[in-house]
């Protein structure tokens, strides 16, 4: 596998929010608007980007049996990092994100991408797969937030874009509800567009 | 805090602030071990049991230790450390002890390290800055309305299954809408307190 594949199939065919679900918890509480789902992505990347390299370059001192939570204890210390970082500098994103920041450590795709790959390969393979996984998990939930604002507050990135009140914004998008309707439904449609696809691949064969 | 604000904070936690369905913590488990009723079952026993005992150690850990220290800043190392150890010592001692039961926790408590419900509400007990007995009840409640949820989810997906659904949105996608559709009924008990 190239460069190139190992950062593509972060943002297409191993996507961590639409094809491997997981990780769920940030991506339906923070997509109420683009901004924080931005903030969110960013800040998760990071963390991906140093626990991945990390991991890597330690990967041969860590005993077998106690791997895991060698993993999670260098998770944990790159998130407070962020959090740290994020309360000094960015402190208006710091409270719209809340606890969602420390729960970056039990999310499974940080853990997971350390398990199954910064664990197995060599630092730069390692750094490109968090890239990769990062650009894959921001995008999915910029995309999330983008249908969430638009719908539910009738903005993008907090800018008005249906003036003199031409359409009334339908406020369910934004609460809770909203979140695993839109999520449930574009997952769906994203399923649709792959079976086609797999039907039309194997009517070629 | 008097008996009557007491009973409002339990049940505060388990129905309106329900974990789960408003604050969406522990989404994972919830759409995983989901699709059978008695798996359901026991992973919202092991989650009531995990997040109850790791709320008290936390706490007691963050209000005795760190903050006399000034060390609040270690919190989320601290914590999880905390967590997963629970959760080892929980699995250790329920094996030893009590056998028929670890025949239906066993294979949900070393799951629940990654719930993000345990690490969340260890946190929110921390910013709410609740005392001991508030901490105990709000934990206790948290706990009861996640193992509520994904009970009665995990009925309606035994039935489900039976429903003719498109293709593309069997599992995870039709799992969401009705999660979607459980928490509009949840925001309704917003209006009896």
């Amino acid at each position: 596998m190239n460069n190139k594949e190992n950062f593509l199939k972060g943002i297409f065919s191993e996507n961590p929010v639409f094809m491997l679900v997981l990780g769920m918890c940030p991506v339906l509480a923070i997509t109420t608007t683009v901004t924080n789902a931005l903030g969110m992505g960013l800040a998760f990347t990071f963390v991906l980007i140093m626990s991945n390299v990390i991991i890597s370059l330690i990967r041969k001192f860590i005993p077998n049996d106690i791997r895991i939570p060698a993993y999670i204890v260098v998770i944990a210390t790159v998130v407070t990092i962020v959090d740290m970082f994020m309360h000094a500098y960015a402190f208006s994103l710091y409270e719209s994100l809340g606890i969602f920041i420390p729960l970056i450590v039990v999310n499974c795709v940080v853990l997971g991408r350390a398990e199954a790959f910064a664990s197995k390969n060599g630092v730069f393979a390692s750094f490109i797969d968090a890239l990769g996984m990062g650009a894959g998990f921001t995008l999915s939930i910029t995309l999330i937030s983008t249908v969430r604002e638009v719908l539910g507050s009738g903005t993008f990135l907090g800018i008005d874009i249906f003036p003199f009140d031409l359409v009334q914004p339908a406020s369910i998008f934004v609460i809770a509800p909203g979140a695993f309707i839109t999520l449930g439904i574009l997952l769906g449609i994203i399923n649709t567009i792959r079976f086609k696809r797999a039907k039309k691949a194997q009517a070629k064969e | 805090m008097n008996f009557g604000q007491l009973v409002a904070l339990a049940f505060s936690a388990i129905l309106i602030q329900n974990v789960m369905l408003t604050q969406f913590l522990g989404t994972c488990p919830f759409l995983g071990v989901s699709k059978k009723s008695q798996s359901a079952i026991g992973m919202g026993l092991a989650v009531i049991f995990v997040i109850t005992l790791s709320s008290i150690l936390t706490w007691s850990v963050y209000w005795l230790v760190l903050d006399p220290l000034g060390l609040e800043y270690m919190r989320t190392i601290v914590f999880i450390l905390i967590i997963s150890g629970v959760v080892q010592f929980v699995e250790m001692f329920i094996k030893k002890t009590a056998p028929a039961i670890y025949k239906m926790l066993g294979i949900y408590l070393p799951l629940i390290t990654t719930n993000c419900a345990v690490l969340g509400v260890a946190l929110i007990n921390i910013n709410k800055e609740f005392n001991f007995i508030e901490m105990v009840v709000y934990s206790v409640g948290i706990s009861v309305g996640y193992a509520l949820v994904i009970y009665v989810f995990s009925t309606i997906r035994e039935r489900i299954e039976k429903a003719p659904i498109p293709e593309s949105f069997k599992g995870t996608p039709i799992a969401l809408i009705i999660a979607g559709l459980m928490s509009i009924a949840f925001i309704g008990f917003a209006g009896i307190l």
